[in-house]
């Protein structure tokens, strides 16, 4: 294993390979903060160099924490598929790149190779590649996932309705809900994120919700994002439920900060799928994003996109129906600006869909970090090119009640214009049906008009 | 001169303001609605001041009075209306004027003249500027020597209570509540005998630099008034963080906390007289924070 390179005549070397994971990091104000980013620019292109000459058996051999000491390195090590692995395992980094953007290689050559990858190869090969190079290379990329109803497929772009309230008032949530899907949002999933975590309040959304749904037969699926333990409750206890949440992470320990660990994750896809009210075979829905292990003092010193490439490997074990990044929602401690955001926008939703997740983004900032509207905006687009399976939806991008800024309804529709995307076919079907949208996936006159549901 | 736009639009909120159902009727403007809208002269309306909770843009709703029903449940934007998928100009603006006075709020200084005309002097902690105070919260806890030295030579020593002011996230904060907050506490505490050190001011300031300048000063007990991360269109709110004998690495369950000081929240008058009780609540039972039942 060689780690140590020349550019121009300076000679650059590294400890170990975490240094490299580190070093070779598009600058992130979370690496610094950590004091793992690389000292100046051509100390983190060397550490680029060095790594384009590892082997994906390097770095399975070198997680940035190890086998023994870490649930989550477990959980990916145990899935990976030795034969595949075989056949890669003396691919360099910088081979892996151009395999991936080579125009012989097909997604579904890409997925097959995915089956043998580890959080760290992922990370790496996305630290290898320009913004361009993850929107082309993830573009290939189609894993869709399918609760009632399946979402993902090529052709079409789904969003999740978020419709939050600052104090879970059921008529509050219902308003900006018809609004919503007044705009042709809520193909993905209905799913509320409550102010107050408990399993009676739980359980009144989902009623409220599911009825709504139920009512109006919108073909869609449900979830109330409170933590996974009180939605099992709430299961448990007859409330109708397609899908659960969970935000995770790419340490045992982080994980445990948020109240998870596999075996209890194990626990509620098993209940999921006996009790839940969704065929599936995709049943869970987890969050996840940039720096997270940092502010909970949890990232052992590992660099933050290697970590949510961990996380995604998490993820896997679960056959996720859909997987959310918010990357830009903690603040400028972990990403300082909007080049930042941005870039961690291409890198996770690259890895993700390279890890075989059904990859959808939340760009989104809060209000203490240098960006605005435009740079979300930007990142958007991006993300749509490069083929996010769903956004959220938002009232005017401003949630009342997390308080930070997301996508929302109107860039929902706008972003099936600009790029030609339908809806998930029957959500497309229910909103021809109701006159919303017409049949080239345009807004109707009648859309925008949340007066439509009140009969 | 007011454009017609511009005037129909007044009238428009006015005439929701009024509780008149039908905006859109702008011919049957009442008297009044027209001496107000010749009281405003050459400036544009204040985009800012419309009630968003009261406003339809969608041009015929099947159902205006529902739909305006539906706005009074949530202060989420809806009922805004676009233009082909995109936001309508005024729905726009509003977004970048509630996002700007925020980003404000962040990245500005508390001005050197408000901190004279309050008597605080200042000090600040490691950071060298705003972007190292956004990106270091390790650094917004600490001091150099000397600021500390400063703390020392211009401060009572061992006060009863100790409260000082500090930026955090929203300068705009400071400036909007101190002048109410400082006196209301300061009489609150007069009234239960209770005496304070010496105010001053903290750049660059994260909750934890309390326990520093505990330490420092020996107070019994500290109480720092910072600036809250800023929302939408709420760059005001203020947050009072106060402990018993606090002290560097002490668990965060030990900081009481009162938040959400703002006009549209908790005034500051009131929330003076509310933390000053608390504090005096902390001298009798000697604890904070979870150890402490209001």
């Amino acid at each position: 294993m060689k780690l140590k390179t020349k550019l121009f005549g300076s000679t650059y070397s590294f400890k170990d390979v975490k240094e490299v994971l580190g070093k070779a990091n598009e600058e992130k104000s979370g690496d610094q903060l950590l004091g793992i980013a690389a000292g100046s620019v051509s100390e983190r292109v060397a550490a680029k160099v060095v790594l384009s000459e590892l082997t994906l058996e390097e770095l399975r051999k070198n997680p940035v924490i190890p086998y023994e000491a870490d649930e989550v390195t477990r959980v990916i090590d145990d899935l990976v598929n030795e034969s595949i692995y075989k056949e890669i395992k003396n691919w360099t980094v910088g081979y892996f790149r151009e395999y991936i953007l080579n125009h012989k290689t097909t997604g579904a050559d890409i997925l097959r190779v995915s089956k043998a990858l580890t959080g760290e190869m992922v990370a790496a090969v996305a630290k290898l590649m320009s913004n361009m190079d993850l929107v082309y290379g993830a573009s290939k990329i189609r894993v869709t996932g399918k609760a009632n109803y399946e979402i993902g497929k090529p052709g079409t772009l789904s969003f999740r309705l978020q419709p939050n309230h600052p104090t879970d008032s059921i008529d509050g949530i219902l308003a900006s809900m018809m609004e919503g899907l007044s705009y042709g949002c809520g193909d993905a999933i209905i799913g509320i994120n409550p102010v107050e975590d408990t399993v009676e309040n739980t359980k009144r959304i989902m009623d409220a919700i599911h009825g709504f749904m139920e009512k109006w037969q919108i073909p869609t699926q449900t979830c109330v994002l409170s933590h996974i333990s009180t939605q099992m409750q709430a299961l448990r206890e007859g409330a109708p439920v397609s899908v659960f949440f969970q935000s995770v992470a790419g340490t045992e320990d982080a994980n445990k900060a948020f109240g998870i660990d596999y075996v209890l994750i194990d626990e509620a896809f098993q209940l999921i799928q006996r009790h839940g009210t969704a065929p599936g075979p995709n049943l869970m829905y987890f969050e996840t994003g940039q720096g997270s292990e940092m502010s909970l003092n949890t990232d052992h010193g590992a660099d933050e996109m290697t970590l949510e490439a961990r996380t995604y490997g998490f993820a896997k074990r679960y056959k996720p129906f859909m997987v959310n990044n918010v990357s830009g929602f903690i603040g400028p401690e972990t990403l300082f600006d909007g080049k930042q955001i941005l870039r961690a926008n291409l890198e996770d939703h690259f890895m993700g869909k390279l890890t075989g997740l059904p990859m959808g983004m939340a760009p989104c900032y809060t209000n203490h970090v240098n960006t605005d509207q435009n740079d979300q905006e930007t990142a958007t687009m991006l993300l749509a090119m490069a083929g996010a399976n769903y956004y959220m939806g938002v009232p005017v991008g401003d949630d009342v009640m997390l308080s930070y800024q997301d996508t929302s309804y109107h860039d929902d529709a706008t972003l099936r214009e600009l790029l030609n995307l339908k809806p998930a076919e029957e959500f497309f079907q229910w909103l021809m049906a109701m006159g919303i949208m017409d049949q080239r996936g345009r807004l109707t006159d009648r859309a925008g008009d949340a007066s439509l549901f009140l009969k | 001169m007011i454009s017609e736009k511009d005037l129909k639009k007044v009238i428009e909120q006015v005439l929701l303001e009024l509780g008149a159902s039908g905006a859109k009727e702008t011919c049957s403007i009442s008297e009044e609605a027209a001496e107000q809208v010749q009281a405003i002269e050459e400036a544009l309306p204040d985009i800012t001041a419309v009630d968003l909770k009261k406003q339809v843009l969608v041009p015929q709703p099947e159902n205006l009075e529902g739909l305006l029903k539906m706005k009074e449940t949530t202060p989420a934007r809806i009922g805004v209306w676009r233009a082909g998928p995109r936001y309508k100009t005024e729905t726009l603006l509003r977004f970048r004027a509630d996002h700007a006075v925020a980003m404000d709020a962040v990245f500005s200084d508390v001005s050197e003249e408000f901190l004279q005309e309050m008597n605080l002097f200042p000090i600040k902690t490691k950071c060298r500027n705003k972007d190292e105070y956004l990106t270091r919260p390790d650094l917004g806890r600490k001091f150099e020597e000397e600021e500390l030295e400063v703390l020392r030579k211009n401060c009572v020593k061992k006060p009863q209570v100790q409260i000082y002011v500090s930026d955090g996230l929203s300068s705009t904060a400071i400036e909007a509540n101190i002048r109410d907050i400082l006196p209301a506490i300061q009489q609150g505490l007069e009234g239960y005998g209770v005496k304070m050190g010496t105010p001053f001011f903290v750049k660059y300031g994260r909750v934890p630099a309390m326990d520093v300048i505990s330490e420092t000063l020996e107070a019994e007990v500290t109480c720092v008034l910072i600036g809250e991360r800023p929302g939408l269109a709420t760059g005001e709110s203020m947050s009072a963080y106060m402990a018993y004998k606090a002290e560097v690495n002490m668990p965060e369950a030990r900081r009481t906390v009162v938040s959400n000081i703002h006009k549209g929240g908790t005034p500051a008058v009131e929330a003076g007289a509310h933390i000053a009780h608390i504090l005096k609540l902390m001298l009798d039972k000697k604890a904070s924070g979870l150890d402490l039942k209001l």
